[in-house]
């Protein structure tokens, strides 16, 4: 029972850090993608191609295995973790993006044409309304990293799917413990679909 | 949402791009230096993969992968043609559930749940099972989004003709969908194709596992699983320039 316990604190902790990181890394991503520099915007575009286009799996392996070998030692949680927010980060990104070019060209012209500058009609113009816009899109990526970290255990990582597959080795009892862990990650996806609604009714 | 850009802003882009290229090349720099540090840069790590038999080995996992893939699509296209078509409340709480729950999981039940009531499948099967299962409800949203951007004029105008509900379906509405649909379709191969990866956990030979036997043998493990990502990169590079390409042609002929 002690090993379900941590499995699934495990798992929680890393959707919630990793979903955190994605946001932060993401963000910064989304903003290299939209500034008027273009060498900034073809680095965004590389980061996103790079990460989307090859598997998590791939990355985490990458990681973990790969970053010993040249001398970047870090606790196998960590590496995980960086390994799965550096990859959603990619999709987080895309979402904002499309979040804010999905604001209508002429809400930001009209904003410019009041004599908003740059960065105020991004403010108070074309962000807040991207917002709203691009909560459903990151409860949908926050649920695929959820189901993304149970990546982490095939590395080593003891989490939830993880657990479950070893204590289905000492109990054997496989419909018992899969349902139960397969309740869990739907109960996780449940809070965050919960959680959105309501961030939406707010912005709204 | 930018002005046309005048001499100041245009010097400020011009500094910019100076700075952030020197700061980026440093970071490139201090990323080989480590790389060549711990002696990873070494040509000798990366000569086996000038070699053919390598390669061939390397082409024949991307191969599996491929068939594994393809097969995956064609079990899950057809499952989710069958969820989107009769959306009743078994249906959309097998999509509620799929979209919840991780692959990995229902591999294992494959692996692990499975054999312990007599049902062993083989390990082509163990992989691409669960992944239709789990991609089938991804194609039924794609399908009732490609379904849904059918103006309903068509199929009224399909049945004021006289044909069965059936055949319009079949003749006047999935042929416009799937135009619609076509961009997702092969957004959703790369993401069939990076999810076969779970073949190293099975013991499938597909890329990602080859990679991992090349490891053990040759002992070049961060040079082999570059090599992988890379191979990934480019075909997966390849379908989304397909998808793009594709979007663009849409948004063209829309109108």
């Amino acid at each position: 029972m002690r090993l379900v316990l941590e499995g699934f604190l495990n798992t929680v902790a890393l959707t919630l850090l990793a979903f955190f990181g994605a946001l932060l890394v993401g963000s910064a991503v989304a903003v290299l993608r939209i500034v008027p520099v273009p060498l900034l915007r073809a680095v965004g575009a590389v980061y996103v191609e790079v990460w989307r286009n090859i598997p998590l799996l791939a990355w985490l392996v990458l990681f973990v295995f790969g970053l010993p070998e040249v001398g970047v030692t870090m606790p196998l949680f960590w590496t995980a973790c960086v390994a799965i927010a550096l990859y959603e980060a990619a999709f987080v990104a895309e979402a904002l993006r499309s979040g804010v070019s999905s604001v209508a060209h002429g809400q930001g012209e009209a904003a410019r044409a009041l004599g908003l500058t740059f960065r105020q009609s991004l403010r108070y113009v074309v962000l807040p309304q991207a917002l709203k816009r691009v909560v459903q899109p990151l409860a949908n990526i926050a649920i695929a990293l959820t189901m993304a970290t149970a990546l982490a255990g095939v590395v080593g990582v003891v989490d939830m799917t993880r657990a479950a597959q070893r204590i289905n080795l000492e109990l054997a009892q496989p419909l018992l413990v899969f349902t139960g862990v397969g309740l869990c990650y739907l109960v996780m996806s449940a809070f965050i679909g919960y959680g959105a609604r309501v961030l939406e009714r707010r912005l709204a | 949402m930018f002005d046309a850009p005048g001499p100041r802003f245009r010097r400020r882009v011009l500094w910019t791009s100076v700075v952030s290229g020197v700061v980026l090349l440093a970071l490139v720099a201090l990323g080989l230096r480590q790389f060549a540090a711990n002696g990873q840069l070494d040509p000798v790590r990366w000569q086996p993969y000038l070699t053919w038999p390598v390669w061939r080995y390397l082409l024949g996992g991307l191969w599996s992968t491929v068939v594994a893939a393809f097969a995956t699509g064609v079990l899950a296209m057809a499952g989710g043609l069958l969820l989107a078509l009769r959306p009743n409340r078994f249906t959309r709480a097998y999509a509620e559930v799929m979209r919840t729950v991780p692959v990995l999981l229902l591999v294992y039940v494959m692996l692990f749940v499975l054999p312990s009531f007599g049902i062993n499948l083989p390990v082509f099967w163990k992989l691409v099972v669960p992944l239709a299962l789990s991609h089938a409800a991804s194609y039924a949203v794609i399908f009732r989004a490609g379904v849904g951007s059918v103006d309903p004029g068509q199929r009224e105008a399909g049945v004021s003709l006289g044909m069965t509900g059936g055949v319009v379906t079949r003749f006047v509405v999935l042929p416009q969908a799937v135009r619609h649909m076509l961009p997702l379709l092969v957004t959703q191969a790369v993401s069939l194709l990076k999810d076969t990866s779970l073949g190293y956990v099975v013991s499938y030979t597909e890329l990602l596992f080859n990679g991992r036997v090349l490891a053990s043998y040759t002992g070049l493990l961060i040079q082999t699983f570059v090599v992988v990502a890379v191979v990934y990169l480019v075909v997966n590079l390849a379908l989304s320039r397909l998808a793009h390409h594709l979007e663009a042609r849409r948004a063209r002929t829309a109108r």
